[in-house]
């Protein structure tokens, strides 16, 4: 019996010399997995348009009914989005989302993707209910963001050549 | 019918009429063969090549003209070297049809990979995105890849307004000329056309201003790719995000079945109606409707709709709850016993009218309401309308309609649809009218009479028909000569036209009140406005052609329940006797200040309205009602069908269903009527007292019937985006005659009109308070109430 005791106590000491695998959140941050799925946000083409063309494919395939999209349509003087239809209203409820990565497949544009934030937390509901203003990205650096006045007929596609190729 | 033909489809025997497609036959059987530019409502084109399928006919002897038979004792059958297209080609005796084999799938395959090359491909973005013909018969029939290269796809205007309404998408169209070929063979408003050759073919509009129809919308949905769409629901939302409730058109008293497109908005939290788009009824609408009750719907979700009880206090209008506002109006029905009296305007439901009409017989102890506005004739079509089982859309050889003082188009659009069609199979139309009206390009005869002559001409006609025994004295003295000179029509043409009434087996008389009289004068109803109504009563008494399916009477009702609204007083005993010195005036939608008329004086004003209208505002409580989308209901159109419309929207504010607040009076005066709980329950006991309701419960005007052409549902076939009846199709009631069996004719002197006389002219697009909330719809309203050359005025 008592080498069973040593035994179990050789281990506890040899463990004392391990570095630990607990890390000091939220000071420290564990890497997520490449392929991790975390909080959405809607990209920008490179001159700062946003690629959400509002066509609402994404709230057709989330299984948790979390997402809604209002469409309305571009004018050359007032343009969000290539083409004629852009997303007025965009709300993801992260309450109801299961981060499965459908909208994402679903999204011909490559517009709304997973990124690694998992930090949603928030002191009421409503305020889990993510809107526009707080998916879209920032325009790229030097870039002007939406509505942008635009060359008429410059943008009568509702992808950009950038669009077709998808990103990795 | 006689002339069954036996063909094979896919070695399926089935037995169509003589004349039809192979699609349609292949239909009857459940086969889709997919087509793009055949509707089973136009005539067949043979444009897209999509419904190529392979037929063989049987071999004949030239000796004999029998057909050769095989060792098996079955005709040979000879298969066509080429494959030919099911929509344009009639079946024939023995005919064999393949559609589903190898070579024909390889059309198919062929045809499609073909037109994708110049689509767009653009479902994400495209409006018919997940109810297209396109996006379907693709997945169906078509090839997964195809040989084309992306690049080399032509780019035309995908923003091309062919009118102040619907946007034409030049790339997405595929030239099957379906829009077209509506416009002109169903709405005979030629004002699309193609221009340009090959690949750039494109759809432009012939009209100045352009797209100048009044049915414009419709071609929007058997359009069956997105090319065309409204200015209304453009981006608004994609199909499978609706919910569709069947519905009833407000507009008019054709009572054209509806489907509302609704969505809850999350921005908003309101449920609103983004799309009408028009729901299968053979009987009524078939699958159209008119632009004004597409786009008229906006009204529902006005910001200037009531939304809670207002009651004077200090001179103004101000918030109230329901409970301080139904305690006043019972507390000033109940005292002032005797002095009160009720209006009811006719876009009210049966419910409602029929509640009011109670309240008054058994709470307020009067029969006193008036319906507003005035028409004349109501009783006169209750009794002698057309019969049970009419189906405007089955006339043809053999009938005659006569329409007299009424612009169909203006006032009844669909109407003027089917009795055009009528008109083509072969119904003879006499249309007799003091000004020109579209319905004249289809008549058999146009008599333009002088303004004021109309109740004479249809004398005219009876007594070159030379019947109508119980008026025979009258009648006798209004020969066809005599006539002639009163109205001004051409003795040979009244002839003309009553011979072909007399020839008629069935007869059906449509009038309007295109006429110069006042039909009400001092709360009586005069004499000059019910001559028409009677003499057109008269004439189909007469001639024997009352009380029958497809024969009686058929009135342009200016609003869309003025039949069930009468009827519904009429069941309550209402009666209006014109009284001044007034302690309460009850009116219920309607706004005849707002009409450029004058109340009677009264010391206590109810209104019970959407909008704080003109009359309103006079008001000493205003109590908010529910438009039709918000609640259930029934109406009754102008051919007497009842038909069911279901809460589509939730209510706005605190407003309620007007038979609601009415049984909420009702109880606060002491009524016990706690068990009319739904309209439901009132619908009930309508269809167990008024005789002619018997058989209007809730449950048998939700039956649908199985209608061809077969649309909605999983239907590929149909092409177009059109909803089948899931709401019922209605109940056509009996007329008068049919119940009892009694007619009888009686005589009123016609009115003489004098130099003064101004045609009273009604027109679709003029402006008004329902219509007028629909922005999208501005363009198209016109405030004179005609141009003033045709401004008709007497002899
Ligand atoms: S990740 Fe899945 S559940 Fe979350 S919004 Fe996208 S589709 Fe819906
Ligand atoms: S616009 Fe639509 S209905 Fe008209 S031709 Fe093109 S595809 Fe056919
Ligand atoms: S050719 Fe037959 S459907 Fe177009």
């Amino acid at each position: 019996m008592i080498t069973e005791i040593l035994k179990g106590m050789f281990i506890t000491f040899r463990e004392i010399f391990k570095p630990p695998v607990t890390i000091q959140y939220p000071e420290v941050k564990r890497p997520v997995r490449q392929r991790f799925r975390g909080r959405h946000e809607l990209r920008r083409y490179a001159d700062g348009l946003e690629r959400c063309i509002g066509c609402a494919l994404c709230a057709a395939a989330c299984p948790a009914d979390a997402i809604y999209v209002e469409a309305s349509e571009n004018t050359d003087e007032q343009r969000y989005s290539p083409g004629e239809r852009y997303a007025k209203t965009y709300e993801i409820n992260m309450l109801r989302c299961i981060f499965c990565g459908y909208c994402e497949d679903a999204c011909p544009t490559d517009a709304i993707v997973l990124t690694d934030a998992y930090e949603l937390s928030a002191f009421s509901r409503k305020d889990l209910i993510y809107t526009k203003d707080m998916l879209i990205v920032p325009p790229p650096a030097g870039k002007p963001g939406t509505p942008q006045k635009v060359e008429e007929g410059a943008y009568n596609r509702s992808i950009l050549p950038e669009g077709l190729v998808s990103e990795p | 019918m006689a002339d069954l033909i036996n063909v094979y489809i896919n070695e399926v025997l089935v037995s169509v009429p003589k004349g039809t497609v192979i699609v349609d036959a292949a239909k009857k059987l459940g086969v889709n063969i997919p087509v793009f530019c055949y509707h089973p409502k136009l005539k067949p084109v043979g444009m897209c090549r999509m419904c190529l399928v392979e037929v063989g006919r049987r071999k004949i002897d030239r000796a004999t003209g029998q057909p050769l038979l095989d060792a098996n004792n079955q005709p040979e059958i000879a298969w066509g070297l080429k494959l030919e297209t099911g929509c344009t080609t009639p079946i024939e005796e023995g005919m064999q049809v393949r559609t589903q084999n190898e070579v024909v799938k390889k059309a198919q395959k062929d045809v499609l990979e073909f037109l994708l090359t110049s689509h767009p491909l653009d479902c994400p973005v495209c409006d018919k995105g997940g109810e297209c013909p396109l996006q379907n018969l693709t997945l169906q029939f078509g090839p997964g890849t195809t040989r084309f290269d992306y690049n080399d796809k032509q780019h035309l205007d995908k923003h091309y307004p062919l009118g102040d309404i619907i946007f034409l998408d030049k790339e997405r169209c595929i030239q099957c000329a379906r829009c077209i070929r509506f416009q002109d063979e169903v709405a005979d408003d030629r004002v699309l056309g193609f221009y340009e050759r090959g690949r750039t073919m494109q759809i432009d509009t012939l009209s100045e201003p352009g797209f100048d129809s009044k049915f414009s919308g419709n071609t929007t949905d058997i359009c069956p790719v997105g090319a065309l769409t409204t200015r209304d629901f453009r981006f608004r939302a994609r199909p499978w995000e609706m919910t569709h409730v069947p519905s009833i058109c407000t507009h008019c008293a054709v009572g054209c079945n509806l489907t509302l497109g609704t969505r809850r908005s999350a921005r908003d939290r309101q449920w609103e109606i983004l799309r009408v788009m028009p729901r299968q009824n053979e009987d009524v609408n078939e699958i159209w409707i008119c632009d004004k009750g597409r786009f008229g719907h906006h009204f529902t979700r006005s910001q200037a709709r009531l939304t809670t009880p207002l009651v004077r206090k200090n001179g103004q209008l101000a918030e109230a709850t329901w409970d301080e506002a139904i305690k006043l109006v019972a507390e000033r029905l109940n005292v002032v016993y005797g002095h009160v009296v009720g209006f009811i305007g006719d876009r009210v439901s049966n419910e409602d009218a029929y509640l009011f009409g109670k309240l008054f017989r058994e709470g307020v102890k009067t029969t006193r309401i008036a319906n507003r506005p005035h028409v004349a004739g109501a009783d006169l079509v209750q009794k002698y309308g057309v019969g049970s089982g009419t189906n405007l859309g089955a006339l043809g050889k053999g009938t005659v309609v006569l329409i007299v003082a009424g612009d169909v188009e203006e006032t009844a659009p669909v109407y003027m649809l089917r009795l055009r069609a009528a008109a083509q199979r072969g119904a003879k139309l006499i249309v007799a009218n003091a000004r020109e009206t579209k319905m004249d390009r289809y008549a058999a005869n146009s008599l333009r009479y002088k303004v004021g002559t109309e109740t004479q001409l249809v004398y005219g006609l009876l007594n070159a028909v030379n019947q109508g025994s119980g008026i025979r004295d009258q009648v006798a003295a209004y020969t066809p000569a005599k006539v002639a000179e009163i109205t001004g029509v051409p003795e040979a043409e009244i002839t003309a036209a009553g011979k072909l009434i007399a020839e008629a087996k069935d007869l059906i008389v449509v009038f309007g009140d295109e006429q110069p009289y006042d039909i009400m004068v001092n709360g009586q109803y005069t004499d000059a406005g019910r001559a028409l109504p009677q003499a057109c009563a008269n004439l189909v008494v007469a001639t024997g052609h009352a009380g029958k399916a497809n024969n009686g009477l058929l009135s342009l009702w200016p609003h869309n329940n003025t039949q069930g609204v009468f009827d519904m007083l009429a069941a309550n005993g209402a009666q209006w006797t014109p009284a001044d010195g007034l302690k309460a005036l009850y009116i219920v939608g309607s706004d005849p200040i707002g009409e450029g008329q004058t109340l009677p004086k009264s010391e206590f004003t109810i209104v019970q309205e959407l909008f704080l209208t003109e009359t309103a505002k006079q008001a000493d409580v205003v109590l908010p009602a529910l438009s039709f989308a918000e609640r259930d209901g029934t109406f009754t159109n102008a051919e007497r069908r009842v038909q069911r419309y279901y809460k589509a929207i939730a209510p706005l504010g605190q407003a309620r269903a007007d038979w609601e607040i009415i049984r909420m009076v009702g109880e606060q005066l002491g009524l016990k009527w706690t068990h009319y709980l739904t309209s439901e329950g009132v619908m009930a006991e309508i269809a167990a007292t008024v005789p002619q309701y018997s058989g209007t419960e809730y449950a048998a005007l939700a039956q649908v019937t199985e209608a061809w052409p077969p649309v909605g549902s999983n239907d590929l076939y149909f092409g177009g985006t059109a909803y089948d009846n899931r709401g019922g199709v209605g109940v056509q009631i009996k007329s008068g005659v049919e119940l009892d069996g009694q007619s009888e004719m009686n005589w009123i002197e016609p009115p003489v009109p004098s130099a003064e006389s101004t045609l009273h002219v009604r027109q679709l697009n003029r402006h008004g308070t329902l219509i007028d909330q629909s922005a999208v719809y501005q363009p198209r309203l016109i405030d004179a109430p005609i141009e003033p050359a045709q401004v008709l005025k007497g002899a």
